[in-house]
């Protein structure tokens, strides 16, 4: 089980990878869309390799509700 | 009306950039040096990275792949996103763009006055079948969200449109091998051209594989590539101060309607296609001094094209066959042997047909053969035809 400060940096190297943003730019506060700019295609990348990282399950209708990086870290943990 | 060598009339459209990566270089400068030099893209593929010529153990094991790949060129994060067909696009269009002078995009060319004319023979079968094994293997989350935009035909067009903000529409005119974007060399690829009987087995001695217009030619080398030219009006790039490399002067388009892939032996409408080029640009068949062949090196083609263009522009055209040093680029020959012919117009030189020991007796015309050729040509045509009976033929002029 991860801790949120192992899954914020998990999670900063997966964006970094796929769209290519420093790790220092994904912090808890930043808007996917508004502050990083991942498409949503990206973001379908982003949710698999979170899933394959952290052993989620990241359906659809919740990927929709991640808005924030912070939100994705907190979904992580209570779902992992 | 235009004829060959006067000054370009305002509605003329004349060409400001040149890009292009191939087999022989990552640009049109070091691609014209080899070229100049005698050299081939030509070479093995019996190796690590070409594993599936041993798994299948194909009978061709020869291939012209690019000299300098996409991937170390462009960003990491924009190379994930594109098939190798997208990225060669890629590099050409930013070379061609550069050439031109175009700057930021959206500050010397209004967007909405700019278009994207780029196809592909294949287009994105690698990721076709990468992404297919993904399904079948680890399933469909696997599968790259990007999967259809990566194989889509107009890919390459549409991406480089979206670089350069081009909003008057982009175009993904598909005619086979006169297109702009290819990066095909994988298993399905050469094991189709292999059971149609078109590729050369010659793997024991690679540089001399391609030979067209040669006595002991046995089929092309399959290639890869992009060639991205920039057009304008000659008024336009003139009020923008631009180099001008060249006219496109003409073009003719034909189909033979006779069968999908051997072309007619009439030669009809390879004829009709130069004869439609040369007459749209204003010449005079006797005009025109230089013809860029197709000539892929197969039995069949070669000879065809020689008689065609024959009975179209007479016997004094000297021709030259670019794809025995670059291979067959598919979807990307014809774009980049335009720039071979702009750059022969331009700088006064033919390239030499590498291996051309022995002229198949068939031609009748004069191929350069050796060493490059010093030619001051006022008038070229450009031939590509494809799979499909496809015939186009372009004419430039000089400047």
């Amino acid at each position: 089980m991860a801790d949120n400060a192992e899954i914020l940096s998990g999670l900063a190297e997966i964006v970094e990878e796929v769209a290519g943003i420093d790790t220092a730019e994904v912090s808890a506060e930043k808007s996917f869309v508004d502050d990083l700019d991942i498409d949503s295609l990206s973001m379908v990348e982003i949710a698999v390799q979170a899933e394959d990282k952290f052993g989620v399950k990241i359906p659809d209708d919740q990927l929709a509700e991640l808005k924030t990086v912070g939100d994705a870290v907190d979904y992580i943990a209570k779902n992992q | 009306m235009t004829s060959a060598s006067t000054s370009p009339h305002a509605s003329d459209i004349v060409v400001t950039g040149l890009g292009a990566t191939t087999p022989l270089g990552g640009d049109v400068a070091s691609t014209w040096e080899a070229m100049l030099a005698g050299r081939t893209g030509v070479r093995s593929i019996d190796d690590d990275q070409h594993e599936w010529v041993r798994r299948h153990d194909l009978p061709v094991r020869i291939a012209s792949p690019l000299a300098v790949s996409p991937t170390e060129v462009l960003p990491r994060v924009q190379a994930r996103r594109l098939d190798r067909c997208e990225q060669v696009a890629l590099v050409a269009a930013k070379e061609a763009w550069e050439h031109a002078g175009l700057g930021e995009p959206g500050s010397v060319v209004e967007p909405e006055r700019l278009a994207v004319v780029m196809g592909t023979g294949i287009g994105g079968a690698v990721t076709l079948l990468d992404q297919d094994d993904l399904l079948e293997g680890p399933g469909l989350r696997k599968v790259s969200p990007l999967t259809v935009p990566m194989l889509m035909p107009n890919g390459p067009a549409a991406w480089v449109g979206i670089e350069y903000r081009a909003m008057g529409g982009v175009h993904a005119p598909v005619s086979a091998c006169a297109s702009g974007a290819e990066a095909c060399i994988t298993g399905i690829t050469v094991a189709g051209f292999v059971q149609a009987r078109t590729l050369s087995q010659r793997n024991d001695d690679p540089e001399r594989a391609s030979r067209p217009f040669d006595v002991q030619r046995d089929g092309f080398v399959l290639g890869e590539g992009a060639g991205v030219i920039v057009l304008e009006r000659a008024e336009h790039a003139a009020a923008r101060g631009a180099q001008v490399h060249g006219r496109l002067a003409g073009y003719g388009i034909t189909s033979d309607a006779y069968h999908i892939t051997g072309p007619d032996p009439s030669g009809n409408g390879q004829i009709r296609a130069v004869r439609k080029a040369v007459a749209d640009a204003g010449l005079a068949p006797t005009d025109v001094d230089h013809v860029n062949c197709h000539a892929t090196s197969t039995v069949a083609g070669d000879v065809g094209e020689a008689k065609a263009v024959q009975v179209a522009l007479g016997d004094h055209p000297v021709l030259t066959a670019p794809k025995s040093a670059l291979g067959h680029m598919v979807g990307a020959a014809g774009a980049v042997e335009s720039i071979i012919t702009l750059l022969s117009i331009r700088d006064g030189i033919i390239p030499a047909t590498l291996n051309l020991d022995e002229l198949d007796p068939g031609v009748e015309l004069d191929v350069v053969a050796g060493e490059p050729r010093k030619a001051d040509i006022a008038a070229a045509v450009c031939n590509s035809f494809g799979f499909g009976g496809h015939n186009v033929a372009v004419a430039f002029t000089k400047i």
